[in-house]
């Protein structure tokens, strides 16, 4: 890692480490007797150790010239495995927090594992740690490829790589002291939101340098959604995380917003976490690795020019669908819901062009687990787009508001679609980013791929069922014109499914294991021989390479 | 169209400048106006804010992530405003940073709790819900009741909400950590000027049963019994109307 940074990279590297270390080392003195100054020893802990590292390739001989002729995709590669590693760790709590649902004693009679401060753990991991290291990892595999140009630098992929895993260091083991700003998704408190918007300036700084020197012309259709992906989450994270800290000694703060414009604020960002975040990255891993994987073009150019900007512009109105009936102002709700159902044309434009650009490679999909993980996705892509289209509409989120359904669309998303197509990706992306022939074994894949399907569809089958019992129970009146029904009464209805759900769940994370496991066998077996078909390098003159390569 | 397309995605600035333009729009028309349209939030002279105790509970109510299963919004609709009561007015969550309208039930909505139950009741609850409701699957906060509150830096609390428009006074942050104390423990030496602060319907008693010490359980007790009762706005047959 370091002996691949030129000497001056090193220097700059020290430079930051020391300057992290010593802002770790005041947030400990600003803070003791707070999680804030728990979080400044974490800083400087986490930059000290990397001070030590720099240092034990300080010396090691500097990479040639040569190196320019090749892509830079070591971040890559260690994004992929810090990925699967928050995959463990977010599926193993969300599993956990699924259990406790039906018996709430199995945990321990201690602050820090009680279900309230462990769920954001699971849902912080798997969205930000899963979902945010595979979103760069691919990236930036993804954006040389396809402009034929090498990453900038060796020096900031890693600063953004390693410093993301910082944030949702800080942010996961913050929950776990009681540190949370309580608004859904954006959990984390003042000074993790700051160093992440530095790490995020510097991600979008990669990408305009790449493109800046690009050998393409165009820039593909991967690269504006995660463009997209990249500046609409700062727009969203900075606006939504505006707050005023106690002290600069305390992690607490207070948001800028109160009552129903902290609502807004809050669901404006929150469904668009979903759209940017989980949907525009992720549709940018789509559509370099399905058509690369399938062998065949992308079925349509026009098709994804319009769901891309139907998806970017129509987006950013659905967020007031979460608070239709709410004390905010009618208006607002009806924009919500009018924008959320158009949304359903550029949704189904996606994935339908997904699908059709299988077209002539269904065998694929038949044989390879591979594929056929990326086409499952954009059926649960498509799914759960009409879905949510769906339980925007006024008197359908009277009764799915509040229950179940919620967190069984959600997971229909976020199983279904963001974490199979995360892991088609990765299966594809690591024979290639490590040199292999292949996966170690198919037959894992193969097996990985029909836990997480059963897994998902356990789960979801079981949100739906609780869901619409519980919205039904709420509502139903018996014959004297009362209410029919306790809320206890609800509650009890909900056991069966709560198990099923756990269950469900402990599939879906035994097929991460399994996929863990196949992933770091095929990074210890021995490489293959170079293929020469492929060339596998950036443009170095001006050629003119076909586009989507 | 598709050859105005074909020049924007060979230019690298123009597509950035494009994406964020086209993603403003939709944030800046429906979040703008409910900071400046003034039918937006009710305007209700007896709107109370929180006392430092109260407060320290909600915070205690934040960090234990309650809002993931329990809503604080009563929505428009017949059936909940009968499990609930009357529905919830965009006033009564003024001074609430951040709000804590919830997204889920698992639990029970709360916006309405304050007085429904007994401080026995919740104490009970909130050491085993099993307890008291044998279905229950919620988890049992048992140490809080073994856990001191942390009032000295309540001052900084009230600042930092000052600044961000909530209408403390300086007589309140100057007491805030004592007023926290008296409201707790009310055998030790009188309330202070708490009801002058904070007005006389405050409510003033050893919340976990325990006049010794102020405990979480205590900010926590004292905070569940204030939802829904900053203000009777939502009660009045004016709001009845809407």
């Amino acid at each position: 890692m370091v002996s691949q940074l030129t000497m001056n990279e090193r220097r700059w590297a020290m430079g930051i480490l020391i300057a992290l270390s010593l802002i770790g080392l005041t947030m400990l003195g600003a803070g003791r007797g707070d999680a804030f100054g728990v979080h400044g020893a974490i800083v400087a802990a986490a930059a000290i150790a990397m001070i030590f590292v720099v240092i034990s390739g300080y010396f090691a001989p500097e990479p040639g010239e040569e190196r320019l002729t090749r892509y830079y995709d070591d971040p890559s590669k260690a994004g992929i495995v810090i990925s699967m590693v928050w995959a463990m760790l977010g599926l193993f709590v969300g599993d956990w927090v699924a259990w406790l649902l039906a018996y709430p004693n199995l945990t321990f009679d201690a602050p820090w594992s009680s279900l309230g401060r462990i769920r954001p753990v699971h849902t912080t991991s798997i969205i930000f740690g899963f979902g945010g290291n595979a979103l760069i990892a691919t990236s930036f595999h993804v954006l040389q490829r396809t402009t034929r140009a090498r990453l900038p630098d060796q020096l900031s992929p890693w600063f953004v790589l390693l410093g993301y895993n910082l944030f949702c260091v800080i942010a996961v083991t913050g929950y776990l002291m009681g540190v949370t700003q309580s608004k859904e998704y954006a959990e984390a408190e003042w000074y993790a939101d700051i160093w992440l918007v530095v790490v995020w300036v510097t991600y979008f700084a990669i990408y305009l340098r790449t493109l800046a020197r690009r050998k393409e012309p165009h820039i593909y259709v991967a690269n504006w959604y995660y463009m997209a992906f990249i500046l609409a989450v700062a727009m969203l994270h900075i606006v939504n995380n505006l707050a005023v800290p106690i002290s600069l000694g305390h992690a607490k703060s207070y948001s800028l917003f109160s009552g129903v414009q902290d609502a807004m604020t809050q669901w404006w960002y929150g469904h668009n976490a979903v759209a940017f975040f989980l949907t525009a990255g992720f549709l940018g891993m789509l559509y370099y690795y399905l058509p690369k994987r399938a062998g065949r073009p992308i079925f349509s150019y026009r098709l994804s020019i319009i769901s891309f900007w139907g998806i970017t512009f129509i987006y950013m109105w659905a967020g007031s669908h979460h608070l239709h009936y709410t004390a905010l102002p009618q208006w607002v709700q009806t924009l919500g819901m009018t924008f959320s159902v158009m949304l359903l044309v550029p949704s189904w434009a996606s994935a339908g062009n997904a699908l059709m650009t299988l077209n002539g490679a269904w065998h694929k999909v038949r044989d390879d687990a591979t594929l056929r993980f990326m086409m499952v996705a954009a059926i649960f892509y498509g799914l759960s787009t009409f879905e949510g289209s769906f339980m925007a509409i006024r008197p359908v989120n009277a009764l799915s508001h509040y229950t179940d359904w919620t967190i069984g669309h959600v997971h229909a998303g976020a199983m279904g679609w963001v974490a199979l197509i995360t892991f088609g990706s990765i299966y594809a992306v690591v024979p290639w980013l490590w040199k292999r022939e292949a996966m170690y074994s198919a037959r894992l894949i193969e097996l990985h791929f029909w836990l997480a399907l059963s897994g998902t569809l356990i789960y979801v089958f079981a949100m739906w069922n609780s869901g619409i019992t519980q919205g039904l129970m709420w509502r139903t009146y018996n014959e004297s014109g009362t209410l029919a029904y306790s809320f206890v009464d609800s509650l009890v209805a909900m056991y069966p499914y709560y198990i099923a759900r756990a269950i469900g769940g402990l599939l879906f994370f035994l097929g991460a294991i399994v996929g863990f496991y196949n992933i770091w066998m095929t990074i210890r077996t021995a490489p293959a021989e170079a293929r020469a078909s492929e060339p596998d390098a950036p443009a170095l003159s001006g050629a003119r390479v076909q586009p989507g390569e | 169209m598709f050859g105005y397309h074909y020049r924007l995605e060979r230019n690298a600035i123009g597509l950035v400048l494009a994406i964020v333009v086209a993603a403003s729009i939709g944030g800046f028309v429906e979040i703008a106006p409910l900071f400046t349209i003034d039918e937006t939030v009710e305007d209700v002279p007896d709107m109370r804010v929180y006392t430092p105790l109260e407060l320290a509970g909600r915070n205690i109510y934040i960090r234990e992530g309650c809002y993931a299963c329990h809503s604080q919004m009563i929505r428009t609709l017949r059936d909940e405003v009968e499990r609930y009561g009357p529905y919830s007015l965009a006033v009564e969550s003024k001074y609430d940073h951040p709000m804590l309208w919830g997204s889920k039930r698992t639990g029970p909505d709360l916006a309405r709790v304050g007085g429904k139950y007994s401080d026995e009741w919740h104490v009970a609850h909130l050491i085993n819900p099993r307890d008291v409701v044998p279905p229950s699957n919620m988890p049992a906060y048992a140490w809080l009741q073994r856990t001191p509150l942390e009032v000295k830096d309540l001052g900084l609390h009230l600042k930092a909400l000052r600044q961000v428009g909530v209408p403390y006074t300086d007589d309140m942050i100057a007491n805030a950590a004592a007023d926290a104390r008296n409201q707790a423990m009310p055998d030790d030496g009188g309330a202070g000027g708490l009801t002058q602060r904070y007005g006389e319907a405050t409510q003033i008693r050893a919340f976990d049963g325990n006049p010794a010490n102020v405990t979480e359980l205590d900010a926590l007790v004292a905070y569940l019994q204030i939802l829904g009762r900053l203000t009777d706005a939502a009660y009045k047959p004016a709001a009845e109307g809407g």
